[in-house]
């Protein structure tokens, strides 16, 4: 039975990996002559990976601390869009009202990239900090804010019906029956709200030069360092994974019925 | 004057949306019962007579579209603790212990009182229902007979005038369901509440109550004459099936539901006919 589960776990994980590597092989060796081998990848890294936390100048930087100032951007961005969703997505599940007034605006923004964002976050606030943290949390904020209006219009009329028999105060209802109903929803919302801020980085970062993995990338690509670009990716890539698990733990914790 | 009157309630449910009553599907039709404190009610029907759409407007979760309800002589407004129910699915909020839902309906009834004295309130309704040992559960680990324990501490919890049981069993395994109507009756027996149950089971109702209603099936069901169960409580299961009384009202009351279902009265087969309507 063991033995079962570790070729499910992680012989064909693996296996999917090998895969991967080879089409990339394949790849830089035939059609690509640009890209670079995946060990050639590797050799010219191996100073960003084994030292990740190494600086020399500002764009010249583990990919650890590239990683690490990424990530500290995408939390502020993420925890701005959160603490703007969540009651926004509360009123808009309460109230018809404030739903059929701002559902249309919603749904206008939500499709916007963030390449279009951030040109006007400079505009705004003519720093590419702030712009690159605006971008990140108007962009992410969707899914928290349309998650939790569904949550919160999906509690189960049977627990409303018990407010309404005590005759529970609006905000007792709220604290007790809406919110603690409505969080598995919440947090769904907040998965895919850092999964999309994640995303965002990396546009947000290019277009600002700000230092991070995104910023990073870029620079490579201007400097013709395309083994770093790949580095990068994988990089991106590795993270998002390890905060969408981590997210999910969470979630989980949430899951009540 | 009774303590809890249905006057003339009416109730239809709109079909596709529409308002206008010739599409819309009446449940109720004249409904007028009249309840004296202390009282243990059945009201006895198949499914889709229209059962919990009556109870839902005793509770005031909806309104009649004709006639009142009154408690005390005085018009039902709304939902209220006073008129406290126990839902047919439980409705325990799952996000809470078994102390915690029961609680919170001794905090909304008594907010005035110390914690101290809501815990203790809490405790004696927990205790009354054998579920002192499973307090800080959550709904679900438990099971089945031990939520309903629950949904019916709660129910009584609110300190209602009438406490509103909607199948409260229905859900239950046999064995199950017959310890908790025996527990149900020596809470009643305890607390000597004025009681509005619905049930689809006449010996359930028969065990329980003092008067049996029937509700004639729907669409447009109305209420039969009541039976009265005269048998003294604490009644025993075993003793009931020998008593002259527990035949005549139950061949009533299975013929009422069967005529209505028919259309003709058929009360000789009727009596053999099963007790468990579905």
């Amino acid at each position: 039975m063991t033995r079962r589960i570790d070729f499910a776990t992680v012989v064909l994980p693996v296996l999917g990996l090998g895969v991967m590597l080879l089409i990339w092989t394949i790849l830089s060796t035939t059609v690509a002559r640009d890209l670079p081998s995946p060990m050639k990848t590797w050799e010219e890294s191996k100073q960003y990976v084994l030292n990740p936390f190494f600086k020399d100048v500002e764009m010249n930087q583990g990919i650890g601390r590239f990683a690490f100032l990424s990530l500290i951007r995408v939390a502020k961005g993420f925890l701005l869009a959160i603490v703007i969703g969540t009651p926004l997505g509360f009123l808009l599940g309460l109230s018809v009202f404030f739903y059929r007034t701002f559902d249309p605006v919603i749904q206008i923004l939500r499709p916007i990239s963030p390449l279009a964002w951030l040109p006007l976050g400079l505009v705004i606030f003519r720093q590419s900090e702030p712009a690159a943290i605006f971008t990140i949390a108007i962009c992410a904020m969707w899914p928290t804010v349309i998650n939790t209006a569904v949550g919160v219009r999906s509690i189960s009329p049977e627990y409303l019906n018990v407010g309404k028999v005590l005759k529970l105060s609006r905000m007792k209802t709220l604290q007790r029956i809406i919110i603690p109903g409505s969080l598995p929803y919440v947090f769904t919302g907040y998965r895919l709200s850092l999964g999309l801020a994640w995303l965002v980085i990396v546009a947000s970062e290019m277009l600002t030069g700000a230092p991070g993995v995104g910023g990073f990338l870029w620079q490579e690509y201007n400097s013709l360092v395309y083994s770093h670009i790949l580095l990068s990716i994988i990089t991106i890539g590795l993270i998002g994974f390890g905060l969408d698990r981590f997210m999910g733990l969470v979630e989980q914790r949430f899951k009540t019925a | 004057m009774a303590f809890l009157e249905i006057r003339g309630v009416n109730k239809s449910f709109r079909l596709n949306g529409k308002t206008n009553s010739a599409s819309s599907l009446p449940v109720l039709r004249d409904i007028n019962l009249a309840i004296d404190e202390r009282e243990f009610v059945c009201i006895v029907g198949r499914s889709g007579a229209g059962k919990t759409t009556l109870i839902s407007l005793i509770a005031g979760l909806i309104e009649p579209d004709q006639g009142e309800i009154l408690l005390e002589g005085k018009p039902i407004q709304g939902p209220g603790p006073e008129r406290g129910i126990v839902f047919q699915n439980y409705s325990l909020l799952p996000w809470m212990s078994v102390f915690e839902n029961v609680h919170l309906a001794v905090d909304a009834v008594a907010p005035t009182l110390g914690e101290k004295e809501k815990r203790e309130r809490t405790e004696h309704y927990i205790n009354l229902v054998n579920l002192g040992a499973a307090k800080g559960k959550k709904p679900r680990e438990l099971s089945g007979g031990m939520k309903q324990r629950v949904a019916v501490a709660r129910g009584l919890a609110m300190d209602p005038k009438v406490l509103l049981l909607d199948e409260p069993f229905s859900a239950l395994d046999a064995l199950t369901r017959g310890t908790l109507q025996e527990e149900l009756a020596r809470i009643w027996i305890g607390t000597q509440k004025t009681v509005v149950m619905i049930t689809n089971d006449i010996d359930e109702a028969i065990l329980l109550a003092d008067s049996i209603y029937t509700l004639a099936s729907g669409p447009g069901a109305t209420l039969g004459p009541a039976a009265r169960v005269e048998t003294p409580h604490p009644r025993s299961r075993s003793q009931l099936g020998r008593e002259p009384g527990y035949q005549r009202v139950r061949r009533e009351t299975v013929s009422v539901l069967v005529s209505a279902r028919s259309g003709q009265g058929g009360t000789s087969s009727a009596a053999s006919g099963k007790a468990q309507l579905n």
